[in-house]
């Protein structure tokens, strides 16, 4: 399954809901304010890090530009996809949980 | 408002910029809000500090980039930019992932000086205490 | 929405005149919205038109009155940084009018 997470984990529980809810094998992409929670060295990486031993996180690149943050700074594992890349993602899945 | 006792105001901006609509409206009443000529001043805590993060590019999501709006802040008088320094932290953030935002002090002959101030919770948490008017986003 | 043919192309503008496209801008549509107005362009009308476009390229906002005085001031000389000299260039406001003609959107702060 796809999981969409639109919030920035400093200020709503979406993606820790997200992350306890979604089973091994699951695609989990940062999208909108969400993308704020992808970057290394903050108080949730351990989190995403321990995720990414069973499931796939991405983050999508369009937002990560807008709100200034380069890639370089992107936890190690995390996948950054463009729009069309997002549409594969859902394609692939056989549904997508937009959490919010 | 000519006449009357100059307040303190403070604009605290907790939201990252794009995702909602709360770091635009907040520049923009801060900018027709400086026509009162009051002592404003801006906080950066929390999501907030994204709003003023250098190299910002929206091209791709098809919304406006206002983050050059605030280097603009100093012509409306505004120099004063208070950001957290434990809600960088908390990001993976530094001073050196903000913007150079800066004003020209008129009374030194136009000489730039930084409007960023980085502070420390408890320092932040003074300044906060000192206002007369908080309005927050 | 309603236009303006400015040589052969029609412009967006709304329902106060301003372009609705910033991209559209051309000195022949500020000359086309100046005579709007029954004003002729001079070059001192160009030096603050010229001026509110840089502004609004660095900053992303076109600037108050307040702003756009003291930076005129600043920039061409206390004799123009003063709003008798711009409002003499602009009667109906240098924010107001002057954005309009720049092609830009009326300044924040402008009611």
């Amino acid at each position: 399954m796809l999981h969409t997470v639109n919030k920035s984990p400093f200020e709503r529980n979406s993606l820790d809901a997200c992350l306890g809810l979604a089973k091994a094998g699951s695609a989990i992409l940062l999208i909108e304010d969400g993308v704020v929670g992808a970057i290394k060295g903050t108080t949730i990486e351990s989190k995403l890090t321990e995720t990414m031993q069973s499931s796939k996180i991405y983050v999508l690149g369009p937002d990560l530009a807008a709100r200034g943050l380069s890639e370089d700074k992107l936890v190690d594992g995390i996948q950054v996809v463009d729009y069309g890349g997002f549409v594969d993602l859902a394609a692939e899945n056989t549904a997508v949980q937009s959490w919010l | 408002m000519s006449e009357g006792t100059i307040k303190k105001f403070m604009y605290v901006n907790r939201k990252p910029p794009y995702g909602t609509v709360y770091a635009l409206e907040s520049l923009e009443v801060v900018l027709i809000g400086a026509a009162f000529d009051q002592d404003v001043s801006l906080a950066f805590i929390g999501d907030g500090v994204y709003q003023i993060t250098k190299g910002q590019s929206t091209s791709d999501i098809g919304m406006k980039n206002f983050s050059p709006t605030y280097n603009a802040l100093g012509d409306y008088d505004i120099t004063k930019l208070y950001v957290e320094q434990e809600s960088l932290t908390e990001r993976g953030l530094s001073v050196d992932d903000l913007m150079d935002i800066v004003y020209e002090d008129e009374d030194d002959d136009w000489a730039e000086k930084p409007s960023i101030r980085v502070v420390s919770r408890a320092e932040l948490a003074d300044v906060i205490a000192g206002q007369d008017i908080l309005l927050n986003f | 929405m309603a236009t303006i043919s400015v040589g052969g192309k029609d412009i967006e503008v709304d329902e106060e005149g301003y372009l609705v496209n910033l991209g559209d801008w051309t000195e022949e549509a500020a000359s086309f919205l100046a005579g709007q107005d029954e004003l002729e362009l001079t070059d001192s009308h160009w030096e603050i038109i010229n001026f509110l476009r840089e502004y609004y390229d660095e900053y992303q906002i076109a600037p108050a009155v307040r702003v756009l005085t003291k930076a005129v001031g600043k920039r061409m000389g206390k004799d123009k940084g003063n709003s008798k000299y711009l409002y003499e260039l602009f009667p109906y406001g240098p924010g107001k009018q002057a954005c309009r003609f720049a092609g830009l959107p009326k300044p924040t702060g402008c009611i």
